[in-house]
Formats: C-alpha cells, structure tokens, sequence
C-alpha cells in the first residue's frame, strides 16, 4: 500500500443514479441516467420509451379524422393547439378556408391552453426547487380555465375540439363571459406569483445563472419555445408564421437574453400577459357565421407532402404529412418541441448540483408523452 | 397555590411510603419516563396535524377533516396504520445499523425534552450544565440519519445521509454560538435559573440588539438543524425521492418523523426558554398561579413552531453550497461579532431591566 497519501492518485469514483423512471422530479416515466461526483454532475443520459405507444405509426393506420385524437395524448397541456396542428395541415392540403369565426375561437381557447400549461408548469416548478405552496396556486387559476374548457368542449383536458374544417360544435353561450370573468380574475392572481416566488431570494439564487444555454446552442440544439427565446432565439411560430387569427392580433414576442433559468422562468411568466391580452382582443369581437365547413366524410389528402407548425405552450410543433392520395397518411411524423428541449438537458446541467439538474429540468418544461409518443 | 408540584409531591410522598427508597426512586424515574413518553408521543402527532393543517392554510385546502371532528384523530389513526404496517427493508441494507439508527434519532429528540422547565418546578432533570446537555443531545440525532443513510444501500438515502452530516455539523455551531450569547447576558447555564433571570425582562429584551440578531440566527440555524424547509435538502423530495429514510416503512419511518416534529418542538422550546421568559407570564400578569406556567411555555412554543412552519411552506430550498455558504460565510462571522457585542453590552450594563 502506498504510505503516502498525499502524493497517490486518490481520488473519488464516479457512481451512476437511476434518476426515474419513478421520481418525482422527471414528471412521468423519463429516465436519467446520472454519472455525479459527489453532488456533482458528470452526465445525464435521458433514458426513453417508458412511454411510447407509437403514436405516429397509429397515425399511419388512422383515418385524418381518427389522427386528431390521438394528438391529444402527446402533449396533454397544449392538447386544442397539438389537435389544430392537424387539423391546419388537413385544411391546407385541401385548400379548404375555415369561417372567420373558427379561426377566433381556435385562437382564443388555444391561448387558454397555454394559460392553463403555464400555470401549472409555474405551480410544479415551484415544487421542484421546494416551494410547494405554489403547486396549490397554479392550480387554483388553471382550474378556472378548465371549468371554461369543459362548459364549451366537455372536456377539461383532452379537448378534442378541433376538426379538419372547424370546430365540432359551437362554444357555449356563457364562453365569452366565462372567459372575461377568468382574464379579470387572472390579472390581480399573476402578480400574486411574483410575489409568492419571483422575488424570492432564495428562489432568485437557485436559478439565476444556473443551467446557461448561449443562443448558438439554442439554435444547434433545435430548442424553440419559451427554452429558445430565453436564450435570445426568436422562434415564435405565432409571430414568424402566423395561424388562424393570429395574424389579427399584436404581441410582444418575449426574449431574454440571458439563457438562464431565471430567463426562462420570466420568459413563462411574460407569456402569460401575452396570451391575456391576446384574449382581451379577440374576446369581444368574435365574428358570427358557422363554426365549421362541410368536409366529406371520408377525407382524402391530395399525393404529396404538407407540413405545418404550431406553436404550442412548449415550443414549436411540426406537422408532417406524406400522402399518397388515400385515405390514411403514407407517414405522418410529429416534430415536439419537448423532444428537442431535453436533448439539451445534458449540455446546460453537466457541472451543476444535483438540485441544479432538477431546476434546470423543471424551466425545459418537459411532458414525457410529448417526447416519446 | 402551586397545583402541579402538590400533585407531584404527593406521588413522590406516597411512593416513598410504600417502597424501600431505593426501589421508590427508580419506580418514579420510570414513571416519570412513562408520562414524558406518553405525553410526547401525543404531542408529536397533534405537532403533526398541525403542520398539516398550517399548509392546508398556507395552500388554500381545508386539510384533514374527516377522522374526529376538525381532522383530531386524523394523526392517531395515519400513527396506528404506521404501527401495524409490516417493516421491509432492503435485503443488503446492513441489517444492525439500519434497525439502530431510528432509536437514535428518537432517543435523544425525547432525551433533550428532559431539560425543559415547562413551569416553575416542573421539570424532570434540573441539571447546572442544562444548555450543554441540549448541545450535546441534539447532536447525536445526526448520528442516527448518518447511520440510516448508509446503511439502507440506497444511493439516494447515501446522499441525504452525506448532506444530512454537513449541515448539520455547520448548523450545530451556530446554534450553539447564538445560545451562548444568551448564556453571556443570563449568567447560567440552568435552564431553570435562565428563566429565574427573566423576572427582570425577557432576554430578547433585556439584550435588545444582539438578541435580536443572536435570535434570527437561531431560528435560522435551529430550522436548519431540524432538516426542515427551506433547508430540507436531506429529504429533498423533488431531489432525492425521501432522503435518507427512503427505506424505511412502518413504524421505523414512523420514528423518523416523529422526531422532526419534537425536534421542531425542542427548538422552539429552547428558543422560548432563552428569549421569550419560558414559562414566565407577560408583565408577571398570572405570576401568582405557577402552573399556567405550561400554558405560556407551550403557547410561545407553538408560537414559534408556527413561525418555523411559516417558513416551510413559503420558502424554496436552497442548493447545498448556498447551505453552506450562508452558514460559514454569513452566519457564523456575524455570530462571532454577536457574541464580542454582547459580551461589550453586559460588560458595560447597557441590558434593559425593569
């Protein structure tokens, strides 16, 4: 044995943990494999397919009607923006035009659902750096836009409202008052989470320069959404490649350009006070007509390829089509932003503390089923 | 009329008379260990229905209400699924140490109890050295975590156990150092005779401006000892699962949890003995009725278990450097200076008396 233990090469060993599949920070059945030091990370491999269920292969077998609903259970917080995907990449293949008031309706309820993702992303990451009080709040306000959602759609989160060609039916008489109610509501409550969390200290600390993405990388990474623009990339599908009405109204895209998890964080928070006031401008002036067009029933997609992207609450949604003119898709692939998201989770939580990989984690804002579907 | 040292006395008496003194001395150590036992064990879960309650506040739920009336045997029924439940264990754990390290824990979080004068002449051990039993008491739950930590061959409850070790040791010094600046300004090191002093003034008014600061850093650091938010980093659930009790279930976990709440409990206690007069009344107002002594011991403790509480549910956690960070860079250099301060005001008699 060598005697002299200064100058032998003693040094720690690296050990893996099983982050998950069962823990409660990866919010569902994500894996990480973590090599740490001590409390140090080395590596975080992301471990997937807990999840799977071919969701895209089940797209290849479905009629175009049948893929809306299975949209729905990718990302399950922004399911009315996931289902209006398809349903704008359908009526753009068959150069169908929707009424003015599809067009409004979609907009409003898809800013509800990124209200609604929003607030509870707000609420779990507040759990995730241990404030759990937060969780409570988030959920007080997304329930009130639950109970809209499911006045109008009858359901709180699988919507299923869409359709190629419109809405399933029309919103429900209390829906425009409901909404205002909620807006009204919601403005004197977002400050109240500043004040809960925001200011804080402590929370200020954990996620100010912690888990840093420079812009480069954001953009090498294919990170989009609230991920990207904290990073100072400017990827808002809404504002670069306008949808439904989204080109009727004015909003400020947020960027920070810090690439921190505190920017990501205000990015969120920032978010909010758009997609308010997006409401507040569509809200009172929703044009009459019918809330859908006449499709077939059985809806053939001319031989070709069509994509189409939506912004949803986590970033940029890709919808690509290849049809051979039947009627199922040849290939239908879905391009999630969550997917994209995490493959950045090493870059930005390699040399960080453990508690710094769950804080960067909870800003990526991941939903497993998104990234494995 | 001193209601609780007549009942007292006439057991002591009685017992005396009936027994060799040998024997009646030892009958009424275990009677008294019994009552001690009994009345903490209860009072552990109301401390936890009140937690519970206290969040529910905090978060906008009503909490449990549907075992006993407002929720009250709520605790006591969740205390007995816990006592019939199986114990599992993990088959490599290292079986001695994994079944020690709960008694431990529990041991001495009802061993420090011992100390506290609840009221005048209340108090089952009346040593002179008092506040250095504490010290030397609290300190040895950490064993007890080190120990479950490591042996439960989980590598999550390893690194509660490892954070539990830091922070604790850093955190003991500043609880110490903060109750030594109020043994400079009192003069004793019995807890009884602490109180006795206070008759004058509370200590946190007596001291004013270092037991102010000496009290902050109390509650600080005397959170941090007891593993709880915004210094939970040894359970840290969104972390590391459940800590260093990962693997423990039934009564085991039990004994865990049962000890932060009276570790809770023992803090704010050391905190109203040394700052808030014990179980001194305001202003003398009921001094000539000693026994509501315990209603005003007990109604500041709660007072500052609600405080602690507060913190919990408001407060995210901190990473463990910035633990460590506040602790040696902040608290205890301020600490230092606290004590030269207060030694400074008691040298100069600058205390306020009344």
């Amino acid at each position: 044995m060598d005697t002299n233990i200064a100058n032998s090469n003693l040094k720690s060993e690296d050990y893996f943990i099983n982050m998950g599949p069962q823990h409660p920070a990866t919010h569902g059945v994500l894996r990480l494999l973590l090599t740490i030091d001590g409390e140090i990370i080395k590596k975080v491999e992301p471990d997937l397919g807990y999840i799977h269920r071919s969701i895209e292969k089940m797209c290849e077998r479905d009629s175009y009607q049948q893929i809306v609903h299975l949209t729905d259970r990718m990302d399950y917080l922004s399911s009315h923006i996931n289902n209006e995907a398809v349903c704008l990449t359908v009526e753009n293949a068959l150069e169908i035009e929707v009424p003015e008031r599809v067009k409004v309706i979609r907009t409003i309820i898809g800013e509800l659902t990124r209200l609604a993702s929003h607030q509870l992303w707000w609420g779990v990451m507040g759990m995730d750096v241990g404030a759990l009080t937060t969780y409570f709040y988030g959920f007080r306000d997304r329930e009130l836009i639950n109970d809209i959602f499911e006045e109008t759609c009858g359901a709180r989160l699988t919507m299923n409202y869409n359709i190629p060609g419109g809405l399933m039916f029309d919103i429900h008489p209390n829906f425009v008052k409901r909404t205002k109610d909620f807006i009204a509501h919601f403005k004197t409550k977002l400050p109240e989470y500043d004040r809960l969390l925001t200011g804080n200290v402590i929370f200020q600390k954990r996620m100010k320069g912690v888990g840093i993405l420079t812009k480069e990388d954001a953009i090498s990474f294919g990170a989009t959404g609230p991920v990207g623009r904290g990073s100072g990339f400017s990827c808002d599908v809404r504002k670069h490649h306008p949808y439904s009405a989204l080109d009727k109204v004015t909003f400020k895209e947020t960027l920070r350009t810090e690439g921190d998890s505190l920017a990501r964080y205000e990015v969120r928070i920032q978010e909010m006070w758009e997609s308010m006031s997006i409401i507040e401008q569509l809200i009172d002036n929703i044009p009459e007509g019918d809330f859908k067009v006449a499709t077939n029933a059985v809806i053939k997609l001319p031989k070709g390829e069509f994509y189409q992207k939506v912004e949803t609450a986590r970033g940029e949604l890709g919808v690509y089509v290849v049809s051979t003119g039947t009627k199922n898709p040849y290939r239908l692939k879905f391009r999630s932003p969550g997917f994209s998201n995490l493959s950045l989770l090493n870059h930005i939580a390699v040399g960080g503390k453990i508690g710094d990989l769950v804080a960067s984690m909870a800003t990526l804002d991941i939903v497993v089923p998104d990234i494995d579907r | 009329m001193n209601i609780t040292l007549s009942i007292t006395k006439n057991i002591h008496n009685w017992l005396f008379s009936i027994m060799p003194e040998g024997i009646a001395s030892i009958a009424e150590m275990v009677l008294i260990a019994v009552v001690y036992l009994a009345i903490f064990a209860v009072a552990g879960l109301y401390l936890v229905l009140l937690e519970r309650k206290v969040a529910a506040w905090f978060q906008l739920r009503i909490g449990p209400n549907r075992v006993g009336y407002w929720g009250l045997l709520q605790t006591m029924a969740d205390a007995l699924k816990l006592v019939s439940k199986e114990l599992t264990g993990t088959v490599k754990a290292d079986k001695f140490l994994y079944n020690l390290a709960p008694y431990f824990v529990i041991v001495t979080a009802l061993m420090a109890l011992a100390v506290f004068p609840f009221t005048q002449e209340f108090q089952a051990f009346d040593i002179n050295i008092g506040v250095l039993f504490l010290l030397a008491i609290s300190s040895i739950g950490v064993i007890g975590i080190l120990l479950g930590g490591w042996s439960s061959n989980n590598k999550f409850a390893l690194i509660g156990a490892m954070r539990s070790g830091v922070q604790t040791i850093s955190y003991e010094l500043s609880v110490g150092l903060s109750i030594l600046t109020m043994v400079l300004i009192s003069g004793s090191l019995q807890l009884s005779e602490i109180v006795e002093v206070q008759k004058n003034g509370w200590l946190i008014v007596q001291g004013h401006i270092p037991a102010v600061i000496a009290f902050m850093i109390f509650m600080i650091a005397g959170t941090a000892e007891t593993n709880r938010a915004p210094f939970d980093l040894v359970e840290a659930e969104s972390e590391l699962g459940a800590g260093f009790h990962t693997e423990y279930s039934g009564m085991k976990f039990a004994y865990f949890f049962l000890a932060e709440f009276i570790n809770m409990f023992i803090i704010a206690a050391i905190g109203t003995t040394l700052f808030f007069g014990g179980w001194l009344s305001p202003f003398g107002i009921t001094e000539s009725i000693p026994w509501l002594g315990v209603f005003w011991f007990v109604g500041k403790t709660l007072i500052l278990v609600f405080l602690m509480m507060w913190f919990r549910w408001t407060f995210p956690r901190l990473r463990i450097d910035q633990l460590l960070t506040l602790e040696w860079k902040y608290l205890l250099p301020l600490n230092l200076l606290n004590i030269v301060l207060m030694a400074l005001i008691v040298w100069l008699n600058l205390t306020i008396q009344f």
